[in-house]
């Protein structure tokens, strides 16, 4: 009898306590990530967030206070919520093309489309100069004498911006897209649904979780383009200096209290939508 | 006829899908297309909702041509095997899409709503979303779903494959009393004969791409046209040089004339049934002959694993060489 009490109940219980427990390795491993994230991001992200309000809200209140800066973001926010509006009517015309159709060149039209993440911005920057400059580029001299200036003026940013951020609503959109599959659709069609209502009435509420993140991710990273931007837009003070800009200017003009006031501005925007990314994807994931 | 099918030829890429069908579907009656996956079945169905496209041939709906009408001005209702859901939509909502697209007066479409849910014994679940019904519930969703737009023709493709067999029983009975309710021409996809022979009341035999024999569940048991249909529809089984259903054969345990004789060398039991497997002694016929028997049959036999039995035909059983 005491042999059977001392013995082990289950079999099976061992077994369970050695994938549950964690070894010295699991925590080391831990440590070194939680490190990584704090030297790398957390850390100096948070710095600038001190260095803003290191004087209380003073460099907040004279980053209001002056008209240029004021005229920086709201540049930004419009280049910004116009890029991705652009980007997300085409994102999602073409990720219908991609998911929905078959085409010769598919594979190289999908591969073009992850360019822009790859390229430096800076280089973008230079070719659209090259196309779309008044003096000497491809379309440049023939829309300015339409009248339509596009380097050096808000247009080119908004072009800058919206070819960096291209790929972000398209690489959303289409893993749903192609989840969802067609059996939705052709219901919806053999239920008499034209192609219009068809796309309004199902395909666009099956992929609109997918849409806002793409929308979101695009917005954060319209408004903190640089490279791209500081190339067309001439980076004309009180014109087509954008937030982003108007950091740099501040921070080489030793006007270090400024810079991080915008940066700390363009920051939290940031942070602000990857929260909501983050809730609505859990939310998505509830469903 | 309400479904006038001629030529109808479908390929993929190398693949014969469909080649040459002619049918015709009678109104008002409970259809099945029976065959193996891969036969061209649920090509056939798509092709008379429009969802696919046949290469050649023409698809009459009701004395319309509709070879190339889209699904959505063909009047028919679609089910799909796997349920194909407003995942986004109420129950209520889901059924009501048709009318809401033809842009039915409200009161209309809450009344048409409310009396096919009750038809499909939905009723309670009407606010529901579709991920929170089962299998079965959903099923019923769409062919009220599909009901409700009042089609000239049902089609539903292996309606109740992604059920489970009990749920998928349940379904084919409820089937057949909506559809003596409802009276509307309806095809079915099946690949399961029992479906299609307790179901229906006439079968289309499809393989291959090429129509088998078309009949009602009696004649394609009874006459099957040649030995693939013989064999889809039933078990079967070799006796001497002939292929015969093996509920078909008589078991003698004494000698007698124009019989097979063999030895017992396997006895199953399940449940009511008991299944024989007979050697037959005769080196020409190698391959060994099931036998099915009822539990009182077997034992009145006498006989047992390693008796020595003979085997007939029994008077106008169906083989064929």
């Amino acid at each position: 009898m005491i042999d059977t009490i001392v013995a082990p109940p289950e079999p099976s219980a061992p077994t369970r306590q050695r994938r549950a427990r964690k070894g010295p390795v699991t925590y080391l491993v831990r440590l070194l990530v939680v490190a990584y994230l704090f030297l790398l991001v957390a850390w100096p992200v948070s710095l600038v967030v001190t260095h803003t309000f290191e004087n209380g809200l003073d460099a907040l209140r004279t980053l209001f206070e002056d008209p240029d800066i004021v005229h920086a973001m709201r540049l930004t926010v419009v280049a910004a919520v116009v890029a991705t509006v652009i980007n997300t009517v085409f994102g999602v015309s073409v990720s219908l093309l991609l998911v929905r159709t078959e085409f010769p060149g598919k594979r190289v039209l999908s591969a073009l489309l992850d360019l822009p993440l790859a390229i430096s911005p800076i280089v973008v920057g230079l070719a659209l100069v090259l196309v779309y400059g008044g003096r000497g580029g491809w379309f440049g001299p023939t829309l300015e004498s339409w009248g339509l200036q596009i380097i050096f003026s808000t247009p080119g940013i908004i072009l800058a911006t919206a070819f960096v951020a291209l790929p972000l609503v398209i690489r959303e959109v289409v893993p749903v897209l192609g989840e969802v599959g067609i059996e939705q659709e052709q219901a919806a069609q053999s239920l008499g649904a034209n192609g219009w209502q068809t796309f309004w009435r199902i395909t666009l509420p099956g992929i609109r979780w997918a849409i806002v993140y793409g929308v979101v991710l695009t917005l954060a990273r319209s408004l903190g383009e640089f490279g791209a931007v500081k190339v067309v837009s001439g980076n004309i003070l009180g014109e087509t200096r954008t937030a982003t800009l108007a950091v740099e200017e501040s921070y080489l003009n030793f006007n270090q209290e400024g810079a991080y006031a915008i940066a700390f501005l363009l920051a939290s925007v940031s942070v602000a939508c990857i929260i909501v990314v983050s809730i609505l994807r859990a939310r998505a994931a509830g469903h | 006829m309400s479904i006038e099918i001629q030529g109808v030829g479908k390929r993929f890429g190398d693949f014969v899908a469909l080649e040459n069908i002619d049918l015709s579907i009678p109104t008002g009656q409970l259809t099945a297309l029976l065959g193996p996956s891969g036969g061209g079945k649920s090509t056939l169905l798509r092709i008379i909702a429009g969802l696919e496209n046949a290469d050649e041939g023409t698809v009459e709906i009701e004395g319309v041509n509709a070879t190339q009408l889209p699904p959505q001005k063909r009047n028919v209702g679609f089910v799909f095997q796997h349920y194909a859901a407003f995942k986004h939509m109420t129950v209520a909502k889901n059924v009501a899409f048709g009318l809401e697209i033809r842009k039915r007066p409200k009161h209309e479409i809450k009344a048409k709503v409310a009396e096919l849910l009750e038809l499909v014994h939905l009723s309670q679940f009407a606010d529901r979303l579709p991920s929170q019904l089962s299998g079965g519930q959903r099923q019923r969703m769409a062919l009220a779903r599909a009901l409700a737009i009042e089609p000239s023709v049902l089609l539903l493709d292996e309606p109740f494959g992604a059920l489970d067999a009990k749920v998928r029983k349940e379904l084919r009975d409820w089937l057949r009393r909506l559809h003596d309710e409802v009276h509307v021409t309806t095809v079915f996809v099946t690949h399961d004969q029992e479906e299609a022979l307790e179901v229906s009341d006439s079968i289309v035999v499809i393989n291959e791409g090429r129509i088998e024999q078309i009949g009602s569940p009696d004649d394609l048991y009874d006459r099957p046209a040649n030995e693939f249909v013989l064999s889809f529809l039933g078990p079967v089984t070799q006796l001497g040089d002939r292929s015969i259903r093996p509920h078909d054969i008589a078991v003698s345990p004494i000698e007698i004339s124009s019989a097979v004789e063999g030895r017992i060398t396997r006895w199953t039991r399940v449940g009511f049934e008991v299944r024989l497997e007979v050697t037959p002694t005769d080196p020409r016929f190698e391959d060994r002959v099931l036998v099915s028997l009822t539990r009182a049959e077997a034992s009145g036999l006498g006989v047992g694993e390693g008796s020595l039995v003979w085997l007939r035909p029994m008077d106008g059983a169906l083989t064929l060489v």
